[in-house]
């Protein structure tokens, strides 16, 4: 980079003096790789513009030339990509809303233009005008509607172009948070309403949140001069009493102020979403705070609040005349807005075209500049008025009845083409005048911000007094909703004050808060003359060949767009947005939705009420997607729940498998063992020696109460009446449409008490289950239930081993004779008190060890401190599975899917069909669906072995299984695998399934088509596949 | 995001702490063996779907575990009353008129 | 040790008893703690391997693990006649009436309202089985007492910084108007819920799950991390 390079030039635009920035402080950035100077309280829009930066985008659709349009949340054209790392990258950042800061580096966003090329160098022979051709409007809309290839050919380029910006490659390295917040009030907008509204609050004592999405609390004050003639309050300038209101609220212990907090959602029962940028205007990355930790970048705030107050105020809307869209076109608010608070002029000869009073403030702060005003066509008839006499005694010629119809120029505005017009017969009425300018401004009037009304689906509410969309207040979405000021269409100052005033207090009353002492202050007199409704301009030509007339800059939609679409019977609004995009791009189409409806409205003959409302949806601005996620990423993306002897498993090198929220030891390699070798051994282990499961993830549930007994007779398939104390029973869960839904072994500790098990991903729903029967149908019964799943430490020891080795740490007899299979028995293991249940999953001799959780630990490592010598091999849940099925033991939720009844399991063992009361799910077994022969039925598969090394054969869970593979595709499926391993005891693979009517086709042989065009066979074998007669685990 | 007033805690909750459970006063048949398969099924699968008016069955899972119904307008997310099991609702779609119907634009 | 009785249906009728209704359920009760020897040598506490003891110097926030509490979960109904009175006199301590509210004493003990007909009992750990035995021993008709002492801990969590930590972490409204000492209830914290409680003008406890205590925890320190942190061993 040359010496030369390193200067920044001078800021041409900028004014020798006032505004709200700092001259003292100048900060350097760049813009597409070239550096700038700016100053502290520039927005980026005001430095770019201060350095004569006209063109600062190339559109969406036809590639023109943009540049800045106005100078907050409604900019539809300076969306830029942020970012001087590659980490760092942001898209979609709002030049005007984005604050400068040193170093700060912006590009344009070209993605589109590069993505036209692409497309048109390679379907089209000649790159002829770009854009146009390709997406006239109706595009997307045709482009659905055609066959489907179609959108095929272009997906992948409005993919690549869709959005305005990239996002970055690498890892974001900074943090977001949450923020939960309650507030009796939450304000939303510092402008004079917002202001008002929140000191009458806070002087209540009321909590207090009011946010803003600008840099500076103030809202429209900040931009507020004598030189535009604007208003005192209590013969002040109107920023003293925003800096001594601003003080007082600060003082306020349960008052916030958010500025740079953007209200991006209003959503059910006053919960309103803040999206505060923390440390965007003060580096690419945030930086360090004081202690050296990292902090958010940005915060989302969750806000529940009693009463929200609406003071967003109001947008003005440009007018849509020809070449509206070329550089130096701007809205009238925004070159004041420039001027006076950024000391900023948009550029030296000025037309202004205007249909109210308030836009002539523009004029006054140009000409106060020392610019020229060239000329401002009122399209009113007889413009008067304190602004107009203002301009007039200035010696700025104002044309009235006329409009600008046509902007002249294409990299930057030349000069404007002024007519008489008749808004009536929508033409050109006198002769057209060309004026040399450099720069037009627009002013259609105000639209309010009415978004965050519209969020929960209040529809705003047309009126015909500011010729604009009001919130709906009083609709049944908007309970504890008001708005006040512009936002609710109050324009002039004294009212908005007032009306915020009022606001302020019924939002107080209705905390039930006394409303404290304030006053409005006094405001001096500027009386305005009335508006006239204009929105398209029209052109000397008719709208569909006059010069184009853009309605959405953002999405390229023009008057003529809206125009076709309306010829072509799209008469909804909603339609007409969908056929041309219009209101589709990131600024959802703040300034041009009322004049795209006013256009169709033209187009149909009628009115724009009757042509429909518009709905807006959060958010009303992008958001980051950091900020949605918060802090729930990484370790904390969602809970992980550990067992006691979780960090054992750590330490053993166990891999581990997610259950549910659990981190469950998988299997547990040795040297370079691979899953399938561990698995093989630990299985092995089990069946031969001994083996330990951390089982501890069960649900368990506590049961007391005189009606236990009956209450389970309720709950589970099976009958309870006659378990005797000390004994424990396998239970089956259903749902009443009969189909299975959790199991589990049930033990009776005490006549009244019991210990409900239950699967590990069944524990919170099973306990809510319980509660629902109990609280609903049955409060009658004397029973309570409580979770102990945490509670208890459950370490499964099991194989043939498994007497002796839990003999070395027990006092309770083992004896098998005094202690039989599915009892229980209390006393110390490995000295802490605990219980032992002699229940097997596996099929061999097993005890379960529950222990106090805090002792688990302990008690893991003293079996292993005995286990040694019996060759005792910790195992995880892929072992586990293998061994359960083996013998046949269904797991819930991998066997059965919700449409499996404990008979299509073949467990009518389970049912008892004779208990007095009808059981929740019984009746339902007796369904005529649940009746059928060919319900699918659990059953063992075994894959056919027809050459050596076949019986490794795995059918891979989840195969669909036909009875005749020659049948012609669609085959018909007649079942598929749920459960598969290859088994180390048996020597071969195995696999649960179910079948249709397969309970009867044991023998038989069934295919399994697989995706890579392979078929794999099996024979239908009774789902029990080791230890048919159960003789192991009684041992 | 709702806000819930659980008739047990006596508060307004945030809609986290809750979970809606489907249709209130869907009562179990007392003899269910004396239903035929139509009744049954009726129990069973079949819901009312309200454009307006629903009484729905809650569960405060974060809070009291206590299940209770709310009477709740599907268009508008308005909660209209919080009442105990066992209670009956003193609101329902005869009763109170439906103000999205008189709004113009609003389509199902 | 191992208590390992079946309670005497006919044991601790209380005062004002209704004969016809107010027998006792049959339940077995076993005293979980093991001798003080055992336990101090064996126990191991949901955070103990995350909360080591660090102070960053003018901490905003201090956290502490209350480990080994006796934790009981009480089951019950206040308005069957001598219920509130037995809680009362096995325990020590009113029984709450008041939704969202918990009653304290200087010995370390407090119950807590958590739903109509159930509280959460802390007491000092060594004193779960007295004070599980002493309510059976009270109580009589329908009614559960369980000890999930080894299912739960305790955080302690205060300092300068304490409300807002909170406010990153749980919808409940946690300022001083809308949760006063004496306040608890359970609350969606992060992705998972706790017990929360404010036992003093400084200090709030957090009663959590076990198997949620690594993340809870986690999600603590990250909370925390801007403020600084001291943790105390
Ligand atoms: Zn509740």
């Amino acid at each position: 980079m040359s010496q030369q390079d390193n200067q920044t030039a001078a800021a041409p635009r900028r004014l020798a003096s006032g505004g709200r920035i700092d001259r003292a402080t100048p900060l350097t950035f760049t813009f597409n790789g070239k550096r700038y100077q700016g100053l502290a309280g520039d927005t980026l829009a005001s430095a770019l513009m201060a350095n004569g930066l006209d063109v600062l985008n190339a559109s969406f659709k036809y590639a023109r030339p943009r540049g800045l349009v106005a100078a907050g949340a409604e900019e539809p054209n300076a969306i830029l990509q942020l970012g001087s790392t590659e980490a760092g990258q942001v898209p979609n950042v709002r030049a005007t809303q984005q604050a400068l800061y040193d170093g700060l580096e912006a590009h344009a966003v070209s993605g589109w233009v590069k993505a036209q090329k692409d497309l048109m160098s390679r379907f089209l022979p000649q790159v002829g005008k770009l854009g146009g051709k390709f997406m006239p409007p109706g595009f997307y809309y045709k482009t659905f509607m055609a066959p489907a290839s179609l959108w095929m050919t272009y997906e992948k380029y409005i993919r690549k172009a869709a959005g305005l910006g990239r996002s970055p490659l690498e890892e974001d390295p900074d943090i977001y948070d949450h923020l939960h917040q309650h507030t009796d009030v939450l304000v939303i907008g510092s402008g004079p309403a917002g202001l008002m509204a929140a000191l009458v609050a806070a002087r209540s004592g009321a909590r207090v949140i009011l946010c803003d999405e600008q840099e500076e609390l103030g809202g429209s004050l900040l931009s507020m001069s004598a030189d535009c003639l604007d208003q005192t309050l209590d013969g002040q300038p109107a920023i003293e009493w925003r800096d001594a209101v601003l003080a007082e609220l600060e003082a306020c212990e349960d008052v916030q102020l958010l500025p740079r907090t953007t209200a991006n959602g209003y959503h059910d029962h006053n919960f309103v979403t803040l999206h505060e940028r923390r440390t965007e205007h003060q580096a690419d990355l945030a930086p360090l705070n004081a202690r050296g930790a990292q902090q958010a970048r940005s915060r989302l705030h969750r806000v529940r609040a009693h009463r929200v107050i609406m003071a967003t105020g109001a947008h003005e809307r440009p007018l849509v005349y020809s070449h509206n869209d070329v550089p130096g076109n701007l809205l009238a608010g925004a070159v004041t807005t420039y001027l006076t608070r950024y000391g900023v002029a948009a550029g030296d000869k000025l037309v202004l075209s205007v249909n109210n009073d308030h836009a002539y403030r523009a004029a006054l702060a140009w000409a106060a500049a020392g610019r020229e005003v060239v000329a401002i066509a009122d399209a009113r008839p007889d413009p008067a008025g304190v602004m107009v006499e203002a301009a007039r005694a200035a010696g700025i010629r104002i044309i009235a009845g006329a409009a600008v119809i046509e902007a002249k120029g294409e990299r930057r505005v030349t000069g404007a083409r002024i007519a008489a017009i008749d808004i009536d017969a929508f033409s050109v009425t006198g002769a057209v005048e060309e004026l040399a300018c450099d720069t037009i401004a627009s002013s259609g009037g105000y639209s309010p911000v009415v978004h965050l009304a519209a969020h929960t689906g209040a529809r705003p509410v047309w009126s015909d007094e500011i010729h604009g969309f009001l919130p709906a207040l009083g609709a049944p979405m908007l309970k504890g909703f008001d708005a006040c000021g512009a936002a609710n269409g109050s324009f002039a100052l004294e009212d908005v004050l007032v009306a915020a005033y009022a606001s302020g207090v019924a939002a107080v009353e209705a905390c039930e808060f006394e409303t404290a002492q304030a006053e409005v202050p006094a405001v001096s007199e500027l009386a305005e003359t009335p508006m006239l409704p204009l929105y398209q301009v029209p052109h000397d030509k008719p709208t569909a060949r006059a010069p184009k007339q853009f309605v959405d800059l953002q999405n390229d939609v023009t008057a003529a767009g809206i125009e076709l679409a309306t010829r072509e019977g799209f008469e909804s609004i909603e339609h007409v947005k969908r056929y041309t995009a219009m209101g589709f791009g990131t600024d959802q189409g703040k300034l041009g939705n009322i004049n795209g409806m006013a256009v169709a409205a033209r187009c149909l003959g009628q009115t724009i009420p009757d042509t429909g409302t518009t709905v807006f949806r959060p958010n009303y601005t992008p958001v980051t997607f950091g900020a949605i996620v918060g802090r729930h990423c990484g370790e904390l993306f969602d809970p992980i729940r550990y067992t006691a002897m979780h960090e054992w498993h750590v330490a053993q090198g166990a891999k581990f498998e997610d259950v549910g929220q659990w981190k469950r030891p998988w299997y547990y390699p040795q040297g370079s063992e691979d899953m399938h070798a561990a698995v093989e051994r630990e299985c092995l282990a089990v069946r031969e020696k001994v083996g330990v499961l951390d089982a501890s993830t069960l649900g368990k549930i506590d049961i007391t109460g005189r009606d236990a007994r009956e209450f389970l007779n309720r709950i589970y398939t099976n009958a309870w009446a006659k378990l005797g104390v000390g004994k424990a029973r396998y239970g089956l869960m259903c749902h009443d449409d009969g189909m299975v839904m959790d199991d589990g072994v049930t033990t009776c500790l005490a006549e009244d008490h019991f210990l409900m098990t239950t699967t590990t991903g069944g524990a919170a729903s099973i306990l809510e289950w319980l509660e629902l029967w109990h609280q609903t149908e049955w409060p009658e019964l004397d029973v309570q239930m409580t979770s102990v799943t945490d509670h208890w430490a459950t370490l499964t020891v099991t194989g043939p081993e498994a007497r002796a080795l839990v003999g070395e740490l027990t006092d309770i007899d083992l004896d098998r004779d005094s202690f039989k299979f599915m009892e229980v028995r209390e006393g110390l293991i490995a000295d802490i008190p605990g219980r032992i249940f002699r229940i097997s999953f596996t099929g061999e001799l097993s005890y379960e060890l529950n222990v106090p959780a805090n002792y688990g630990l302990h008690v893991w490592k003293r079996l292993f401190e005995c286990g040694k010598k019996y060759g005792l091999t910790p195992y995880g849940t892929e072992t586990m599975h293998v061994l359960r099925a083996e013998k046949g033991f269904i797991i819930v939720g991998q066997d059965t899917d919700g449409s499996i009844t404990p008979e299509d399991l073949g467990m009518q063992w389970c049912v008892g069909y004779n208990k007095p009361y009808s059981w929740i799910g019984k009746r339902a077994l007796s369904r005529p669906d649940t009746r059928r022969d060919d319900r699918k039925q659990m059953v063992g598969l075994i894959p056919t072995r027809k050459k050596a090394g076949d019986e490794r054969i795995v059918l891979p869970e989840g195969s669909q299984i036909v009875f005749d593979p020659e049948h012609a595709i669609p085959m018909p499926m007649v079942g598929h695998v749920t459960s598969s391993y290859y088994s180390p005891t048996l020597g071969h693979g195995f696999a649960l399934a179910v079948v249709k009517g397969g309970a009867k086709r044991i023998g038989e042989t069934v295919f399994l088509p697989q995706a890579d065009g392979t078929t794999l066979e099996a024979e239908i074998t009774s789902p029990v596949f080791y230890d048919k007669k159960g003789e192991r685990q009684h041992v | 995001m709702m806000h819930i007033f659980c008739p047990y805690c006596g508060e307004l909750r945030e809609e986290e702490e809750f979970h809606v459970k489907g249709q209130a006063h869907i009562e179990r048949p007392k003899d269910p063996e004396a239903c035929s398969d139509a009744e049954w099924g009726d129990y069973l699968f079949f819901r009312n779907n309200p454009r307006g008016v629903h009484h729905e069955l809650w569960i405060h899972a974060v809070g009291c575990r206590k299940y209770f119904n709310i009477t709740r307008h599907t268009v508008t997310y308005e909660i209209l009353e919080t009442y105990r099991m066992g209670e009956q609702p003193t609101i329902t779609g005869e009763t109170k008129a439906d103000p999205t119907t008189q709004a113009k634009g609003v389509s199902a | 040790m191992s208590d390992a009785t079946t309670l005497d249906p006919q044991a601790g009728a209380a005062v004002d008893a209704q004969p016809q209704d107010m027998t006792s359920s049959q339940t077995s009760v076993i005293d979980q703690r093991p001798t003080p020897e055992v336990h101090a040598q064996c126990a191991r506490s949901p955070l103990a391997h995350l909360f080591t003891a660090r102070d960053d110097g003018d901490a905003g926030i201090v956290l502490q693990e209350k480990a080994f509490l006796g934790h009981l979960t009480l089951r019950g109904d206040p308005a069957q006649p001598g219920f509130a009175e037995g809680v009362e006199a096995a325990l020590g301590l009113a029984l709450p009436l008041t939704p969202a509210t918990l009653h304290q004493n200087e010995g370390g003990r407090s119950i807590q309202w958590l739903s109509p007909d159930e509280w959460l009992i802390l007491v000092p750990g060594e004193e779960a089985f007295t004070v599980e035995k002493a309510l059976h021993e009270a109580l009589a008709g329908r009614y559960q007492v369980v000890n999930v002492s080894g299912g739960q801990t305790v955080i302690s969590l205060s300092g300068d910084q304490a409300r807002q930590v909170l406010m990153k972490s749980t919808p409940t409204d946690v300022h001083p108007r809308a949760f006063p000492v004496g306040r608890g209830v359970p609350a969606v914290f992060a992705k998972a819920t706790l017990v929360l409680r404010r036992v003093s003008e400084s200090e709030f406890e957090l009663v959590v799950r076990r198997s949620f205590a690594d993340y809870l925890g986690r999600w603590l320190l990250d909370a925390s991390e801007e403020f600084g942190v001291c943790i105390k061993g």
